[in-house]
């Protein structure tokens, strides 16, 4: 159980983190395509804490709303702030990578919740690997500056990766082979193994994830169980 | 680069222009008409076409291209008796 509520925390996450492009993106389709994807994380979200905590009788909006940092069980991949375009873009490309196979795991496992539930994230999750790989292989194999860029959110974002695998060590082939394949149409490096940040799955984040969480819940905080 | 977006509603129906977006290139073009003009699931099927390879008529040939058409009713069958039992006319 304690995985379903890493997976919602995830999307979870994701989804605040992809919001703060609304209205800022380079023009109006990548707008509503970031959005887009935001708003299919949300859901994704929404269904698994509502799962999550069922457990112990905590509803999606207690879970969302009021925990604190050390509460929450995302990896801190997403957490990270998006920085510029290349670097969200990179980001979403390293999840999607991840959150696709899994999803594709969890359609054929024993829970059947969940199951369900993953049977309907799958195929949005699809459409967010094939966005965020279509952008990669245009800025990597773009102009020297969108290169350089797209280059540079690889090598700093790569090392975040291996915290996906804690949960569902069966899922790294799978990755490295779409991630690989993308970086080497769009002209980009993999670095090499090295620094391994983790501590999200247990709860311990970077400074980023207070700053977001108190941006998600400051109104729930200010108008306990605000409804509109 | 500027893409007309054609979607066709549901099979068996034609595809109907439903507007524009910009796009770097024809991949990306589908992708945009998808997120910006499918939200709703008001397609099946979408087309993406260079705004640029459109030839159109121009409004100042307007007189010449449509005003004849007009005035030449027997262009319309409306001179035909229907027969008996034809249904669906």
């Amino acid at each position: 159980m304690s995985n379903v509520l890493a997976y919602g925390d995830d999307a979870l996450v994701t989804a605040q983190r992809l919001a703060q492009w609304t209205s800022r993106a380079h023009d109006l389709e990548e707008d509503i395509a970031l959005t887009n994807i935001a708003l299919d994380q949300l859901g994704a979200a929404r269904m698994l804490l509502t799962y999550a905590g069922e457990a112990d009788g905590r509803t999606e909006d207690d879970l969302a709303y009021l925990r604190e940092d050390r509460e929450f069980r995302n990896c801190l991949l997403v957490e990270l702030p998006n920085g510029d375009f290349a670097f969200t873009i990179a980001k979403l490309l390293f999840l999607a990578a991840y959150q696709h196979p899994l999803y594709d795991a969890l359609r054929d496992g024993e829970d059947e919740r969940l199951a369900a539930i993953a049977g309907k994230t799958v195929k949005e999750s699809a459409y967010h690997l094939d966005h965020a790989a279509q952008w990669t292989v245009r800025l990597g194999d773009g102009t020297e500056e969108s290169h350089r860029r797209m280059q540079n959110a690889v090598d700093e974002l790569y090392p975040y990766t291996h915290e996906l695998f804690e949960l569902a060590p069966s899922l790294r082939g799978t990755w490295d082979s779409t991630v690989d394949a993308v970086l080497a149409e769009a002209t980009l490096t993999r670095p090499a193994d090295g620094w391994k940040p983790t501590g999200g799955r247990q709860g311990v984040h970077t400074e980023h994830l207070s700053y977001l969480i108190a941006e998600l819940q400051v109104l729930h905080r200010a108008h306990p169980g605000a409804q509109w | 680069m500027l893409w007309e977006v054609f979607i066709r509603p549901r099979r068996g129906l034609s595809h109907t222009h439903v507007g524009s977006l910009h796009a770097p290139d024809a991949e990306m073009a589908l992708r945009n008409a998808r997120d910006v003009y499918t939200r709703r699931q008001e397609g099946v099927s979408i087309w993406v076409i260079p705004a640029s390879a459109i030839s159109a008529s121009s409004p100042d040939e307007k007189d010449s291209f449509f005003d004849p058409a007009a005035d030449k009713v027997y262009r319309h069958p409306t001179f035909y008796e229907v027969p008996e039992g034809a249904a669906h006319i």
